[in-house]
């Protein structure tokens, strides 16, 4: 059993927690997920990981209520354990694994969106804490919905903030935002976009016009996570992928997202029902706390 | 009870229409007296051929001789010293080509049902609670075992005995390998049987650590120097799926056959109960003609489809076992035979909306002497269906190789091993079964894992 040790809301159904896993504190690395399946019953549900200490032996992940089993989960609290939880999985983002002098070199600018501001924090983190110096734009809808600035703030060179109905900073989408700091001179050699699929797909079009080599950290639908059932399949260039053990982070100008998006959808009608199921409760779905 | 010698005693199953609408299990197994009865039929051949068959090397007459005294602690007791998984076994292992192929009564009549005699022996050892007999003296050397399917289980139950203090490292929340995600649970029930038979071996001392993934969570390097092992076991199966590679292939509706068995078994998307959603196809066309793809097509089939089994070559050369494939007609299962796909149709959303398939026929042999199969020219039609089940072999996930120095793989992807102990080209690391051979049969891995114990007490007592 895997013990919540902390639970936060962050905003605009986002949640964050602090998971007791020491095997997965020990080994994990920035850009790698973990599963997590609440109960006997649930789902196997892929989360990044967003944070860890190693001494302590906590995972920190931030998810997003979605569907039916991401609300269920949010229902758990602090002193309440995960059955399984299971990771590091995935690969350590690419740029860690450079050497340290040529990733001193790259001018890298890091573009979130939404609950994909979680994944990035601990790249940059991760950076700040080797001398490399990032810059971050974190896109969202409006100021009320933004996690986790002020942690981005202390580990950026520079955090901007876009917002598409300007009540923050900046007025546009990411994308817009690019183009503004570009305009203002400013120029990268890299960048790794982590958001919605169809945000990423964007900002891939956008960098591709730009010719800015752009990573992409995909997430469709998986079931084990270790290579084993194919659920994760993309087309990445003229190869078949599995996310799970060849990603999650691609080289996003050969990703085809519009298929990606599509195969995220597959189980959309089955999981509507399920959500309703869920919020209208006439089935026991266990975790709420009041039934067990 | 009446017993012609020349033939076997019909065992109960379900009927095939009642059993197509649910998950129960199809083969309901001897009672006390037709198992009795059927023991009577065993010559006890001094050299008993039937043995020879067994890649354990079962004692069968001395088993059988037990059941047929009604001693089924003895019998149990026999079993047990070859093999630890006998109510699985005795399911699942190909009865057919093995033991029961060697059998002398099989020359002029039917083979003893060996099989079933065993599956009555473990199973009715179950309800009377008998279990194996854990170590009495302990070694005071540590190995631990990778994967938890037959192999794993096998050699980390005899190390056990042995004294051992074994830690099995599972990646899934759930012991049992290919038995737990693989198999469905109407021909291996897992709760009465995988879950039992896992018990039994922790009952032996074993510990079992799940939702480890080795290579991942930590590495055999970090076992052997860090975290005190004396010896490795890789028993971590092949199970990574393989596709056609034709156009089409990504669509939705398109599952390997590993995606469906595993949403379907340890999942349990069939069962209301549970989270996993599973998309059961109104029209399914599961492709290969293993004992992968008998379960697929069956599992399907009860989530409500039409099923067509879509294989290139004829029956005759149909990998799955006999039993399975019977079954599998029996259940109204289409075979769509020396039928190969070339195309996958999508609709507009991305979805499955036919598969263009070619007629082919058999021409000469190949390396495997099995008949090649050839397509016919402008023969293409396109089969109706709206999903699409690949099940066309796995090989072994790299995982574990590529983040261990010194272990080396063949051509294959498989680990190379000695085969009369496990020895890799590692020191004080072993494996064995579909690891090492690819994907082959339960009682083979177990088989393997059993050398590999006796080859790993053999390096730890030097
Ligand atoms: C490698 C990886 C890392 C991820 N990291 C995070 C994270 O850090 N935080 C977070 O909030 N989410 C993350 N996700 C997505 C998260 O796993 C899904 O949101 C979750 O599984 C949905 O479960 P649900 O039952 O609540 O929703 P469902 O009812 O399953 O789905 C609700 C909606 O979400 C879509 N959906 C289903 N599965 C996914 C998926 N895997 N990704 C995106 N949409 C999906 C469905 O099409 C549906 O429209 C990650 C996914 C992957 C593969
Ligand atoms: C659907 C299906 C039906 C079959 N039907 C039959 C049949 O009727 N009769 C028969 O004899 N055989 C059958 N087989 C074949 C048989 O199941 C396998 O040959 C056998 O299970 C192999 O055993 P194993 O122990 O080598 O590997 P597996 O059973 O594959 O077990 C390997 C285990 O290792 C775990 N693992 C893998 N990598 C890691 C890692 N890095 N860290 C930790 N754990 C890891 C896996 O999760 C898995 O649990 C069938 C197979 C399938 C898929
Ligand atoms: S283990 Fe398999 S091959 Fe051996 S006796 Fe039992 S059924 Fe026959
Ligand atoms: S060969 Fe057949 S008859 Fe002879 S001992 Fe074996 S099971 Fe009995
Ligand atoms: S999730 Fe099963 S192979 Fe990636």
């Amino acid at each position: 059993m895997f013990k919540i040790l902390k639970k936060e809301y962050l905003a605009n159904n986002i949640w964050l927690m602090d998971i007791e896993a020491p095997r997965v504190a020990k080994h994990c690395q920035p850009g790698q997920f973990v599963i997590v399946k609440m109960d006997e019953e649930g789902e196997r549900i892929p989360l990044t990981v967003c944070d860890y200490d190693r001494e302590k032996g906590t995972v920190t992940i931030v998810f997003q209520t979605v569907g039916a089993s991401t609300m269920e989960m949010a229902e758990y609290e602090v002193g309440e354990s995960f059955e399984d939880f299971v990771g590091p999985l995935g690969c350590p983002s690419e740029l860690i694994e450079m050497p340290l002098d040529e990733l001193k070199k790259e001018k890298i600018l890091f573009v979130c969106g939404g609950v994909g501001t979680a994944p990035v924090y601990p790249q940059v983190k991760w950076m700040k804490e080797h001398g490399v110096d990032v810059d971050v734009i974190i896109g969202a809808r409006t100021k009320d919905i933004l996690i986790l600035e002020d942690e981005m703030r202390k580990v950026a060179a520079n955090l901007y903030i876009a917002t598409d109905d300007g009540s923050y900073e900046f007025k546009g989408n990411g994308c817009d935002k690019i183009k503004d700091l570009y305009a203002q001179g400013k120029s990268y050699t890299k960048v790794v976009a982590i958001g919605p699929m169809i945000m990423m797909k964007f900002v891939c079009l956008l960098t591709k016009e730009m010719n800015i080599p752009t990573i992409v950290s995909m997430n469709p639908i998986m079931v084990d996570g270790t290579g084993m059932c194919g659920a994760c399949r993309l087309q990445v260039g003229d190869e078949i992928k599995f996310a799970c053990v060849d990603g999650p982070e691609f080289d996003g100008h050969l990703v085809d997202f519009d298929q990606a998006m599509k195969r995220q959808a597959m189980y959309k009608t089955e999981e509507g029902r399920a959500k309703l199921k869920f919020e209208e409760g006439d089935t026991h779905h266990g975790g709420c706390g009041q039934c067990h | 009870m009446e017993v012609d010698v020349m033939k076997r005693i019909p065992v109960r199953e379900q009927d095939p229409k009642v059993r197509a609408t649910n998950f129960d299990e199809v083969c309901l197994g001897y009672n006390k007296e037709e198992a009795m009865a059927e023991a009577t039929r065993c010559l006890q051949c001094k050299n008993p051929r039937c043995v020879q068959g067994c890649p354990v090397n079962i004692d069968i007459p001395g088993f059988i001789k037990e059941v047929g005294e009604d001693n089924v602690a003895g019998a149990y007791k026999v079993i047990s010293k070859y093999s630890a998984l006998p109510a699985v076994c005795g399911r699942v292992c190909p009865q057919e080509s093995q033991c029961e192929s060697m059998c002398v009564r099989g020359i002029k009549g039917d083979a003893v049902s060996i099989g079933k005699l065993e599956r009555y022996v473990a199973d009715t050892a179950r309800e009377q609670g008998i279990k194996p007999e854990p170590a009495t003296e302990k070694k005071g050397k540590k190995v631990a075992v990778i994967g938890s399917g037959p192999a794993g289980l096998t050699c980390a139950g005899d190390l056990a005995k042995l004294g051992y203090d074994v830690t099995i490292f599972e990646a899934l929340h759930k012991a049992g390998g290919v038995l737990s995600y693989g198999i469905p649970e109407f021909r291996l029930p897992k709760d009465r049987v995988v879950a039992a038979e896992v018990e039994n071996v922790k009952a032996l001392g074993v510990k079992i650590e799940t939702n480890v993934v080795i290579g991942k969570a930590t590495t055999i390097d970090e076992l052997l120097n860090d975290e005190g092992f004396d010896a490795v076991f890789v028993g971590s199966g092949a199970g990574l799926p393989r596709f056609m590679g034709i156009p089409g292939e990504n669509a939705n509706g398109v599952f390997s056959a590993n995606e469906y068995l595993t949403r379907s078994n340890l999942m349990k998307a069939f069962d209301d109960k549970y989270d996993t959603p599973i998309i059961a196809g109104k029209k399914v066309a599961v492709v290969g003609g293993g004992n992968v793809a008998m379960d697929a097509a069956r599992t399907a089939l009860r989530l409500g489809a039409e099923v067509h089994i879509v294989y290139r070559r004829s029956e005759e050369e149909l990998p799955a076992r006999v039993e399975e494939v019977h079954h599998a007609k029996e259940e109204g299962i289409v075979f769509d035979l020396l039928t190969n796909p070339t195309e996958i149709l999508v609709d507009e959303n991305g979805s499955v909306k036919g598969m263009t398939c070619i007629r082919m026929e058999l021409g000469e042999p190949d390396e495997s002497g099995r008949r090649r199969p050839v397509e016919i020219a402008g023969s293409e039609f396109t089969l109706d269906v709206d999903t699409v089940i690949m099940s066309l072999g796995t090989s072994p996930n790299p995982l574990i190789s590529s983040t261990t120095k010194g272990l080396e793989i063949n051509k294959r992807k498989c680990i190379i091993a000695e085969e009369e102990n496990g020895q890799t080209t590692k020191e004080g690391v072993y494996a064995g079964g579909d690891a090492v051979t690819g994907a082959a049969t339960v009682i083979l891995a177990m088989g393997a894992g059993k050398a590999a114990a006796k080859g790993i007490d053999e390096f730890l007592s030097k």
